[in-house]
């Protein structure tokens, strides 16, 4: 990775007194399959279209290749981008559609039937170019999409919301397709989702955003992993978050008390944190394990709880096939979700209230500072 | 989404200046200067000096003229209730039918629409006059009754023709018959958008046919009916050729009138009086339809 | 074997289907006979005597008529081109800006619409006579000015209602894939707005032409004798006496002019009798 292709500094932007977009500094290298991610009305798709040229920040600025490009119209940007509606002319054919930004840059028309051809094959249309838009399918729509814009080589190639308007399988197909398109052509590519397994999946790095602002910006991995936040964790997959105090923190070790389990819990954190800060600690239902229990007795309880394991009662379990979603209670009152995977051994039978074991892998438990 | 005109002035200036200044000077400008008519007086046979005096008015609120426009108000009234009267089922058939049919349907009632006005009002003569197709039929089976009664012995006098034309039942007729596809139109719009299951919840809580469509259907399509009636209305009221070629000498409606003023009579200003009592009649109509759409729904 | 008729299939049963026939009966008899009798071979046009075109020949034979209708086809011909292009500009105009007094304008661009014929005439007859005196000695077609003028204002506020209507179905994302492409503002214009806009700019254009060809009121009051145009000689003809003349004139024009009607509603699309717009695209 060269220096960052894109650089987003402090960039914020208004619509009136809604603020959309809040003071974003971000960077984005060459090559990298970068995705904004969060809900809806978090600024994603704003940020986007800045960057496209179709809104004018507010505040701070936007730089391609170390030039400000901030005021500069959509049109004059080394940036294209694949619409969410896809917005293929329907007056013209596939071939005429594709080749539209190569007659603007006064191509030549042998060199422009080459490069459509090229384009075509990339995206796995080669032969229909004659057809015209109301022949073709949503899929087959989006890789025209696709194809104009790649065929402009730009510097970098802009996604908003891709895959939402096709159905689950399709989807599916489309985000390999999509992650080895971009490898193979080596363009940086910048995807707007609210779909997080579509994030995590294409992703080689995400940022996380709500309300307007950067929540977290880091590799998927991290960001399932290592949630910076109670809203990243919360957003992505499922998560336990529980509320506690810092009771002693000694050379990257740091232990938490919480009133909603039964024993405090240890973290190895290189976080700076004092006694008696507020923190939460993040579990994920599928770290979590589960045992039979048999009465109170803590001889009984299986081995590996840091420091031991914690005593619960089920509340509902809900068979999903390749795994059982568990309701437990703690014995602080507290509810919270399990994940058992599927193994077919006979105690994935789990009855509303048989009492069982919590236990979780040392390094399961994540600290969350906000 | 429209836009503020930012940057894009010189486009702005060349989009709107020529629409704008044809409709100052070939629309705005000719009515003015009827408006200002409205409030001149002759002063000799090419002259007409405008001073603000309100004769002209005056002279249209005399029991001859106020009675001529009392008439046109009258058979634009009675247009627009048979208009009513005959369109609503018409436009209940069509809304609840499948969309084909739907699509054939409404062109069936538009295109007698699409002919010519002057053409339509001649069908119509023919078919009223004294020679005309239905006193033919009528007097064909009057003869026939006549035979009939002959054999029994019985004398029946001659067929005398009705008088459809020249007089006000023609007028009414055709007026009829010119604007009921405006009176559709409206209508249907409104029934179609009406949710089904409105009439399937009334009929279910025991009410009939009638009684759904009396306290469902035509509350709920009342701005259709509205949009309708006015449709109807304004048109009617300001009719030149139908009460021209089928109205008798007592039939004249306002628009009658103004013409004789200008071409005849040469009276400019009464006739430009006139004109104008007619457009803030019109006026008083779309303000009244805005005013009862507003009324109606808070959205 | 069809169902039996459900509850609310109302079209189904026999009285709203006689009114639908009676009301049928009502609107086309008239029409169905006129034509019918212009090829009746009879003076006094009630009882059917034979088959003939002669009528159509007289009609043909007839100068008067024939310079009629040259003129009435000039008049629309021209009017039609200026409405479009007026009605086109105030139509991207109104979809495109906002700007203070814009109410007001749509109110203005409104009032040809709604005002009546009767005094759109007069209004037009006292301007050609007062204001702008009109050479009714000019070369043809130039007399025909006066009575072309007003055809076009009020037909260009018909010919924006329609193309302000298919404006309004512009998918914008289409503007900014051009953008982003690199095309400037009149490329865009010329290659992805107006391809939208088609389909409205010839239904504008047909509208505009039948408007123009059947206006009566309004020619009245601005034409003169040597300015006649086919509805007004067709009017003389009428005052006169029904013959079979005037059928085969009449038929003509009703021929004409549902044609070029059919075919505005054709290249409209296929959504126009579903919408409740259905009255701005139907209605002339």
């Amino acid at each position: 990775m060269n220096g960052p292709i894109i650089r987003f500094e402090g960039v914020g932007k208004a619509f009136g007194r809604t603020v959309a977009v809040d003071d974003v500094t971000l960077e984005v290298g060459e090559g990298e399959f970068f995705c904004l991610l969060g809900p809806s009305g978090c600024g994603k798709t704003t940020l986007l279209r800045m960057l496209a040229g179709f809104e004018t920040p507010t505040s701070g600025r936007i730089l391609i290749d170390d030039a400000d490009v901030s005021l500069t119209p959509p049109n004059k940007r080394p940036v294209n981008m694949v619409f969410q509606s896809y917005a293929i002319f329907p007056h013209m054919s596939v071939a005429e559609n594709v080749a539209f930004g190569l007659r603007i840059d006064r191509v030549s028309a042998p060199e422009r039937r080459r490069r459509v051809e090229e384009a075509l094959a990339l995206v796995k249309l080669e032969g229909l170019g004659g057809r015209r838009p109301d022949q073709l399918s949503g899929g087959q729509r989006q890789r025209v999409a696709l194809a104009r814009a790649l065929v402009k080589r730009p510097r970098v190639l802009l996604l908003d919301e891709p895959l939402s308007a096709l159905d689950a399988k399709l989807r599916e197909a489309m985000r390999a397709e999509l992650a080895q398109l971009q490898a193979s052509v080596g363009i940086t590519f910048l995807m707007v989702t609210h779909d997080q397994e579509e994030a995590l999946a294409m992703a080689s790095r995400c940022a996380v955003m709500d309300e307007g602002r950067l929540e977290q910006v880091a590799p998927p991995a991290d960001i399932y992993e290592r949630p910076a936040s109670r809203f990243v964790a919360d957003f992505i997959g499922q998560v336990n978050l529980f509320e506690g105090v810092v009771v002693e923190t000694q050379g990257g070790r740091i232990r938490v008390q919480s009133a909603d389990l039964p024993a405090p819990v240890d973290v190895s954190s290189e976080a700076e944190v004092h006694t008696d800060q507020t923190v939460w600690i993040a579990l994920r239902p599928e770290v979590i394990e589960l045992w039979p229990r048999d009465g109170d007795d803590e001889a009984s309880a299986p081995r590996a709880a840091p420091p031991r394991a914690a005593p619960a009662v089920v509340r509902r379990a809900t068979y999903l096939g390749m795994a059982s979603v568990v309701e437990v209670e703690l014995p602080s009152g507290r509810l919270i979700r399990a994940q058992h995977p599927n193994r077919g051994r006979r105690d994935t039978d789990f009855r509303p209230d048989e009492p069982i074991w919590l236990t979780w892998e040392p390094g399961a438990p994540c600290l969350l500072l906000r | 989404m429209d836009e503020p005109v930012g940057r894009s002035r010189g486009v702005f200036a060349i989009l709107g200046a020529p629409p704008v200044l044809w409709l100052v000077v070939f629309f705005l400008v000719p009515l003015s200067i009827i408006w200002a008519y409205s409030f001149g007086q002759n002063v000799n046979l090419t002259r007409i000096a405008v001073d603000g005096n309100l004769a002209n008015y005056a002279h249209a609120l005399r029991p001859l003229y106020l009675g001529i426009i009392g008439k046109s108000l009258w058979f634009a009234g009675l247009t627009t209730l048979l208009c009513l009267i005959v369109g609503f089922p018409v436009a209940v058939a069509i809304s609840f039918a499948g969309p084909r049919t739907k699509a054939w349907l409404l062109l069936l009632v538009m295109l007698p629409f699409w002919t010519n006005l002057l053409i339509r009002t001649y069908a119509l003569m023919a078919v009223l006059r004294t020679e005309g197709y239905v006193n033919a039929i009528l007097g064909f089976g009057w003869k026939g009754l006549a035979a009939v009664a002959a054999l029994a012995g019985l004398h029946m006098p001659a067929f005398t023709p009705l008088e459809l034309l020249h007089n006000d039942f023609a007028v009414v007729f055709g007026l009829v018959y010119v604007q009921l596809p405006f009176m559709v139109l409206p209508l249907y719009a409104a029934l179609d958008r009406l949710d089904r299951s409105l009439i399937e919840a009334s009929l279910d809580l025991g009410s009939s046919h009638l009684g759904a469509f009396a306290k469902v259907v035509v509350p709920l399509a009342m701005p259709g009916v509205v949009s309708g009636v006015l449709v109807t209305l304004i048109p009617s009221v300001g009719a030149y050729l139908t009460p021209d070629l089928l109205g008798g000498p007592s039939s004249m409606m306002i628009a009658n009138v103004i013409e004789r003023q200008f071409k005849a009579a040469d009276d400019w200003p009464f006739g430009a009086a006139l004109s104008f009592l007619l457009m803030y009649m019109t006026f008083a109509a779309m303000a009244a339809q805005a005013f009862a759409g507003r009324r109606r729904s808070p959205t | 074997m069809r169902a039996p008729p459900g509850p609310l299939d109302y079209l189904r049963r026999w009285p709203l289907r006689a009114w639908l026939a009676a009301t049928a009966v009502f609107l086309y008899a008239p029409l169905i006979t006129l034509m019918a009798f212009s090829f009746n071979d009879s003076k006094r046009n009630i009882v059917w005597r034979g088959f003939t075109l002669k009528y159509y020949a007289l009609t043909f034979a007839d100068a008067d008529l024939i310079q009629a209708f040259v003129n009435s086809l000039t008049i629309a011909l021209v009017s039609t081109v200026v409405s479009l292009v007026l009605g086109a500009m105030t139509a991207l105009l109104l979809w495109r800006f906002r700007f203070p007094g814009k109410p007001a304008l749509e109110g203005a661009l409104g009032l040809p619409i709604v005002v009546p014929e009767i005094c759109m005439g007069v209004a037009m007859l006292v301007f050609f006579t007062e204001v702008l005196p009109w050479p009714t000695e000019a070369p043809w077609p130039l007399n025909l000015g006066s009575i072309i003028i007003s055809h076009i204002s009020f037909s260009f506020s018909f010919v924006a209602v329609v193309v302000r209507g298919r404006l309004a179905s512009f998918d914008r994302s289409l503007e900014e894939a051009a953008r982003d492409l690199g095309a400037g503002e009149w490329r865009i214009f010329r290659e992805v707005l107006v391809p939208h806009m088609q389909p409205g700019l010839i239904a504008g254009a047909l509208l505009a032409f039948t408007l123009s060809l059947d206006d009566f009121v309004i020619t009245f009051f601005t034409s003169g004798p040597d300015t006649t145009t086919f509805p007004i000689k067709v009017y003389s003809m009428v005052r006169f006496s029904v013959t079979p003349e005037v059928n085969a004139a009449s038929t003509l024009l009703i021929v004409i002019t549902v044609a070029l009607t059919a075919l505005a509603l054709w290249l409209q699309g296929p959504g126009v009798t579903q919408t409740p717009q259905a009255g701005e695209g139907l209605l002339p």
